[in-house]
């Protein structure tokens, strides 16, 4: 809307340092223009400090800061000891880090400005900024400077860190251990591998006793940290899964890696052979590769968002007058806070105030905005919309309504669907040891040492490092084709979930309709463009979501003095702009001033009628405005899975939906906790559910649904906790991608039965008693990287064939 | 033969030596971002990129 605007009218100025369009020519500097003073503020402070280049970088590269609330010692809490003690971490030397999250970084100006950081504030010795991540460490002198007044500064210039309940201030990632292994892993494999060399291609009798003595101890001793610190985590899974009676695949690893180091330890030792410590070290190597690739993550998304990172880590206390900003926990009841314009209400408490205005869509999904007196309580997730209000504190944070819905259910890991390896590995795992006594048996009256051998050499065999492969190596190809086409799911497991489900949730607000922004049409409507321009500068003043929207569709630059301005939540608005006066809102407010509408029909659509002067000029008629795609996607859904809406709105759109869902499926005006329980019930009928949603209000439906996707109208943006991330532009190709989900699943049942019959060669090698190091060390590779090319060049072809970007 | 002794040894301490210089960079966390950098080395110092470097700014 911003941008046509600017492209037809020049003359229009849009501000030097956020690139908004300003409202007047009145707020100048070096011939500079800016639409509040906000940013003409953190112009000057860069000026001053030479540190305008900030503006070369990139065109307009600051953050409006017309919404910013500077209350002073609003960061007070920072000095809190405690909270200190958690955050800061001590580098030695009075020198402090501390890991801040700026949700408003998004360029190189961004990155060339904060990095400058130490200019701007004495005693900050270093500022490193992550563009990815949007994060910025500070390391600075504590006796110099304080974390609130880094907080403080970094505020003032525009990028005010988030700082909430979830998890504080960010926290330093350390090292990573799984990479840590995994250098380990290569590094003695490919020494092993070099050593062992020799005593494959040797000619009989080139190689003296003494030598291939001490290529196989080498070999053994490079061997030990592969077993005990790369390999660490299969015995502890192994181990974990022995214990709670489920066999997963990393069993039949960890007896294979056991077998593999005690047989040829013992070759080793008695000096019987070469042993098969190369093949041992390039299992590990292949398996941890594997799980590197599955764990692929997306650095910039966060998947773990639930009402705390909404909520802000303090509050504004009052006490005898005073206002001092606390930590949210340290908040009890019946204390006093004060909570400003655009703030969220904390806990659950009772109105003081006069009356509040407040927005629940955060918590409910109802956009329209609702009114409070005296005495009411205001639930928890509420969003002040008009004056600040004071509010006591009924029950401490902890125990507010929001925080409840999320601690009753108690959600498990690991219900969504099992993955097809960890179905399969049981009946492996038996399988193998049941051919391996079965093999040991055989032999064992005509020859015992040989018994022992084929035992060993069965488990060897069969260890499933190519079966492992398979899954990781599909599933984390998928995650990325999927991520370069609009999904991000949270980890590449959700991609085997994604291929199981059998019925879709639709929430609707937000999800099929866009978030903001209904398609607004003038019915009767003529007014002069000075009329329009009036009108528009009317409704700036009110905060109520049908005033923008009118705003916005008046596409008017607004002008005029507004006197007399009145706003009643739920009925409409009115005001006298340079003596002409307007009454906006519903027919019941225009009929209470005195304005004959004529007839009303009947509508159950919603309708903001105008008067000018006290004449009925019309009315815009709002609709809900669908996705592009969307209704194409919907009948490609229905004909595959059954579809059910749940709505938080209530039920005007009814009929435009009915020809996609079922009747009994379509279900409105639904709570939170409602659609929470709708999920449940689905999902303890057996249903494997897949709820799209958006917001906070479906959070509880996400994470309960076998997946949970989140649309999102931009990438990094605020999602809540979910096994997905959808762009918002992409969901039209919903089908697409759970068609391709389905067909990795196969891709993954391909690779399984490849490595098998791999497993099935080897095996009728081993039970012969004929497994030698250099089979073992030839089929091991060979099957990996076989069963890895297949899996990924297959995942890679599918991708392509479905048109998703690669 | 015997001088394999010494080069085995030899052959092991280097891999050795660049597998600790590998532990060093994680542990650093030159891995732990690596789109920022990219950024970072447009940048003069005290000024902006290169060709942005013009007078206009110059106060």
């Amino acid at each position: 809307m911003l941008m046509t605007v600017e492209t037809h009218a020049p003359h229009v100025l849009s501000c030097f340092h956020c690139g908004d369009l300003c409202p007047s020519a009145d707020i100048e500097s070096d011939g500079r223009f800016f639409c509040c003073s906000g940013c003409l503020t953190v112009y000057e402070i860069l000026r001053e400090q030479n540190l305008d280049t900030y503006y070369l970088l990139e065109a307009k590269p600051g953050t409006s800061r017309k919404e910013s609330r500077a209350a002073d010692g609003r960061f007070a809490y920072l000095d809190d000891e405690i909270l200190q003690k958690e955050f800061l971490q001590s580098m030695g030397a009075g020198r402090c880090q501390v890991v801040l999250r700026l949700p408003q970084i998004h360029c190189a100006s961004c990155v060339w400005l904060l990095e400058r950081f130490d200019q701007l504030e004495e005693g900050v010795l270093r500022a490193q900024v992550d563009l990815l991540r949007r994060e910025l460490t500070v390391d600075f002198a504590s006796e110099c400077t304080s974390l609130r007044r880094v907080v403080e500064r970094l505020a003032s210039i525009g990028y005010e860190p988030e700082i909430t309940l979830a998890d504080g201030i960010g926290k330093k990632r350390g090292f990573d251990p799984l990479v840590g292994r995994l250098a380990v892993a290569g590094f003695c494999f490919g020494n092993i591998m070099l050593f062992s060399l020799p005593s494959y291609f040797a000619v009989e009798g080139e190689l003296t006793a003494k030598w291939s003595a001490f290529f196989a101890w080498l070999g053994a001793f490079l061997a030990l940290p592969v077993v005990l610190y790369s390999a660490a985590d299969f015995w502890k899974s192994a181990w974990h899964s022995v214990r709670h009676g489920a066999v997963t695949i990393d069993v039949p690893i960890a007896l294979g890696i056991a077998a593999l180091f005690a047989r040829s330890s013992y070759e080793i030792v008695s000096g019987s052979g070469s042993g098969y410590m190369d093949s041992l070290a390039g299992l590990v190597f292949f398996l941890l590769l594997g799980r590197i690739f599955q764990r692929r993550t997306f650095a910039q998304l966060s998947f773990d968002r639930d009402y705390r990172s909404y909520f802000p880590l303090a509050a504004t206390l009052v006490e005898g007058g005073q206002e001092r900003s606390v930590t949210l926990h340290s908040l009890g009841a019946g204390q006093r806070i004060i909570v400003r314009y655009g703030e969220l209400v904390p806990a659950d408490s009772s109105l003081v105030s006069e009356r509040a205005i407040l927005d629940y869509s955060y918590a409910t999904g109802e956009s329209e905005p609702i009114e409070k007196k005296r005495g009411d309580v205001l639930e928890a997730g509420g969003r002040i919309v008009g004056a600040a209000a004071e509010l006591e504190v009924m029950r401490p944070v902890s125990q507010s309504y929001l925080t409840r819905l999320w601690n009753r259910s108690a959600f498990k890991e690991g219900e969504a669907g099992r993955a097809l390896v960890d179905v399969f590995s049981k009946y492996f795992t038996l399988g193998v040891i049941a051919v391996a006594v079965l093999a040991a048996l055989y032999w064992w009256p005509r020859d015992a040492a040989l018994a022992v051998h084929a035992f060993t050499s069965v488990l060897i065999v069969a260890c499933p490092c190519a079966l492992a492969l398979a899954t990781p190596f599909t599933t984390g190809t998928a995650l990325n084709a999927l991520a370069a086409s609009g999904l991000y799911l949270r980890s590449a497991d959700r991609v085997e979930h994604l291929a199981q489900i059998d019925g879709v949730v639709f929430d609707k607000t937000g999800t099929l309709t866009n978030a903001r922004g209904n398609e607004v049409h003038c019915e009767g409507l003529n007014m002069a463009p000075r009329e329009k321009a009036l009108l528009a500068e009317l409704l700036r003043n009110s905060a109520h979501p049908l005033s923008r929207e009118v705003d916005g569709a008046l596409a008017a630059t607004a002008t005029g003095v507004v006197v007399g301005y009145e706003e009643r939540v739920g009925r409409g608005l009115r005001g006298v702009v340079d003596g002409r006066s307007f009454a906006v809102g519903s027919s019941a407010w225009l009929q209470e001033n005195g304005i004959d509408i004529g007839r009303e029909m009947a509508t159950r659509r919603t309708v903001v009628h105008v008067a000018i002067d006290g004449a009925y000029r019309g009315r815009f008629v709002f609709t809900a405005s669908y996705r592009q795609g969307i209704e194409d996607m919907l009948r490609n859904l229905a004909q595959r899975f059954p579809l059910f809406l749940l709505s938080g709105y209530n039920d005007r759109e009814r009929e435009r939906l009915a020809s996609f869902f079922a009747k009994e499926h379509l279900h409105f005006a639904q709570s939170p906790q409602d659609k929470l329980n709708y999920i449940e019930q689905l999902e303890g009928a057996g249903w494997k559910t897949l709820m799209v949603g958006d917001g906070l209000n479906d959070a509880g439906a996400l994470k309960r649904s076998s997946v949970g996707l989140a649309v999102s109208q931009q990438a990094g943006a605020f999602a809540p906790a979910c096994d997905g991330i959808i762009d918002a532009e992409q969901l039209a190709q919903l089908p697409t991608f759970l068609r391709f989900a389905r067909w990795s699943r196969r891709v993954v049942i391909a690779g399984m039965a490849l490595s098998l019959l791999y497993n099935l060669v080897g095996l009728s090698f081993a039970v012969q008693g004929m497994l030698s190091p250099l089979l073992s060390a030839l089929l091991m590779p060979i099957s990996s990287l076989s069963v890895v090319v297949l899996t990924v060049g297959a995942t890679h072809a599918l991708a392509r064939y479905l048109d998703l970007g690669d | 033969m015997s001088a394999l002794y010494l080069m085995v040894g030899f052959s092991l301490l280097v891999a050795l030596v660049f597998l600790g210089a590998f532990f060093w960079a994680l542990r650093n966390g030159q891995y732990s971002d690596t789109t920022t950098p990219a950024l970072r080395v447009l940048f003069e110092e005290g000024r902006g990129p290169r060709q942005d470097s013009s007078k206009e700014v110059s106060n």
